[in-house]
């Protein structure tokens, strides 16, 4: 049973756009988890060389021109090509819609590295003279950048700005979406999260030197988390944002809904830089699950955020043997598998490759797990082949990230 | 070796290819401002200084851009001093 809310309160999905390294849309992306193809590919990057990561494909001048996406950057052309496929999916008769009552609430792990590499990069070719900085550089990396390109293109008038939450920047947006509407401050929240992090060589030198940037000779075999032989993080850009609004405005207008928003839960670990831990994540979903007013035993899946680390699986593995030891229907799944990490987008977007599960009842299958490291044993882990559960009504989603951040959605099917 | 009114020609056009739209550069009339013909912005003019600067490696001060209006006017400004 979930809390008793009255429809203005009950914040549902009614729109999402998406960009994932295995699909452009929520169809491809779907179809993609259920017949096991990863997104991920060779790469290669400036200093630091070759190495595999996750790369959208998406065509980004389908909703801004050329000259736009040459001012702004790769994770304001990616929220606005996520945020246009949203709209479209919404129904939103946007003409109509009052854009001084939109928010736009963007999750990032981080913004601006790859402009000042390319800047010194550049001013590297002219002995460090400043004078060839370019006059780019501060719109462009300005933390409110990405949400700022999208209310430039859909000219927005309400709230925008960017939540830095590191890796759990996709869920902690998501959550500020919902308090924006119950608060009554919008009644359009645009939330998601977008990484634009693969066109910045640091990120991948410094899992590098943490030993725990993924390698292997096949990419799509690179990023397998809960695997004995699991080596780190394949990093992906991508993006995701929902159209959130109210179920009474929804229903008013007679929109479809994805899935309804039914608990959230935040906190911080306050011990360590890197290190997560599986105390506080577990009380981060214990706080989703009194948030939303439901039992471990009433959800069906659960989407981990781990990445393949080799800590970073096992403590959320405890964390969840510790919040579902009692539940014998909890289905247990990893999207990163397919797609690689995708940072401020992670959380977003793997929640959306789950969501179809409330109409097709399979859960998508966690890949590459060829040997289970037993500290990741759990009950009910979908291994390598998507799952035929038949009724799927609560789907919980975790995201956690550096420097002890944790975030928790829970959606709910949405039954009229 | 003098550098020509021709060659500079090319060469801004080569930095307003990275700026404006290829078709537009095409009907490109040489008397007319930029800002009216490329729909260029504050920015973009610029990015039109900057290029010119990386190209040449030549400091052009805030105090000389209404010299940089049209592609004759441009061309007037930068041919003496390429030459010196």
């Amino acid at each position: 049973m979930t809390l008793p809310r009255d429809d203005s309160e009950r914040i549902v999905i009614t729109g999402l756009g998406l960009a994932a390294p295995n699909g452009d849309n929520l169809d491809e992306f779907r179809r993609a988890l259920l017949t096991g193809r990863s997104g991920v590919v060779p790469y290669e990057i400036r200093y630091f060389g070759k190495t595999v990561a996750g790369v959208c494909g998406c065509d980004v001048t389908k909703w801004r021109s050329k000259r736009e996406i040459r001012r702004g950057t790769r994770a304001g052309s990616l929220a606005v090509y996520c945020v246009g496929e949203a709209l479209e999916t919404s129904g939103l008769d946007w003409d109509s819609v009052d854009k001084d009552r939109v928010g736009v609430y963007i999750g990032l792990t981080e913004h601006g590295n790859v402009e000042t590499e390319n800047e010194i990069y550049e001013i590297k070719q002219y002995d460090y003279d400043c004078a060839y900085w370019s006059h780019h550089h501060n719109p462009r990396t300005v933390t409110n950048n990405p949400a700022g390109e999208v209310t430039l293109r859909f000219g927005i008038t309400g709230p925008h700005y960017t939540i830095g939450a590191a890796c759990a920047a996709g869920n902690a947006s998501l959550i500020q979406g919902v308090q924006q509407l119950r608060l009554g401050e919008v009644d359009v929240a645009l939330a998601g999260g977008v990484s634009e992090s693969i066109h910045t060589f640091g990120i991948f030198a410094a899992f590098n030197a943490q030993n725990a940037l993924a390698r292997h000779e096949d990419p799509t075999k690179a990023s397998r988390p809960f695997d004995a032989n699991r080596n780190g993080i394949v990093v992906a850009e991508g993006g995701c944002v929902y159209v959130l609004e109210r179920l009474s405005d929804a229903k008013r207008r007679g929109a479809k809904a994805y899935g309804e928003i039914l608990g959230y839960g935040m906190n911080s670990d306050a011990t360590d830089f890197v290190l997560p831990n599986a105390e506080r994540q577990a009380q981060c979903m214990r706080k989703a699950l009194n948030n939303a007013g439901l039992a471990p035993e009433d959800v069906d899946i659960v989407n981990t955020h781990a990445t393949a680390t080799s800590a970073g699986d096992s403590l959320e593995i405890k964390a969840l043997r510790d919040v579902f030891a009692e539940s014998r229907t909890t289905y247990v799944n990893n999207t990163k598998s397919f797609i690689g990490h995708a940072m401020g987008a992670a959380g977003a977007l793997e929640l959306a490759g789950n969501l179809p599960a409330f109409t097709d009842g399979v859960v998508h299958p966690t890949i590459n797990v060829d040997d289970l490291d037993p500290e990741c044993e759990i009950r009910n882990l979908v291994l390598n082949e998507p799952k035929e559960v038949g009724s799927v009504r609560v789907i919980l989603n975790n995201s956690f990230g550096m420097v002890g951040i944790n975030a928790v959605t829970i959606v709910g099917r949405y039954d009229e | 070796m003098a550098t020509t009114a021709t060659e500079i020609r090319e060469s801004i056009i080569n930095v307003l290819s990275d700026i404006a739209d290829a078709s537009d550069l095409e009907s490109l009339k040489d008397d007319v401002p930029f800002r009216d013909q490329l729909e260029l912005d504050s920015m973009d003019m610029l990015d039109v200084v900057l290029g010119l600067r990386k190209l040449y490696q030549l400091p052009i001060p805030e105090a000389d851009y209404p010299q940089l209006q049209t592609m004759n006017s441009t061309i007037e400004y930068l041919l003496p001093l390429l030459n010196k």
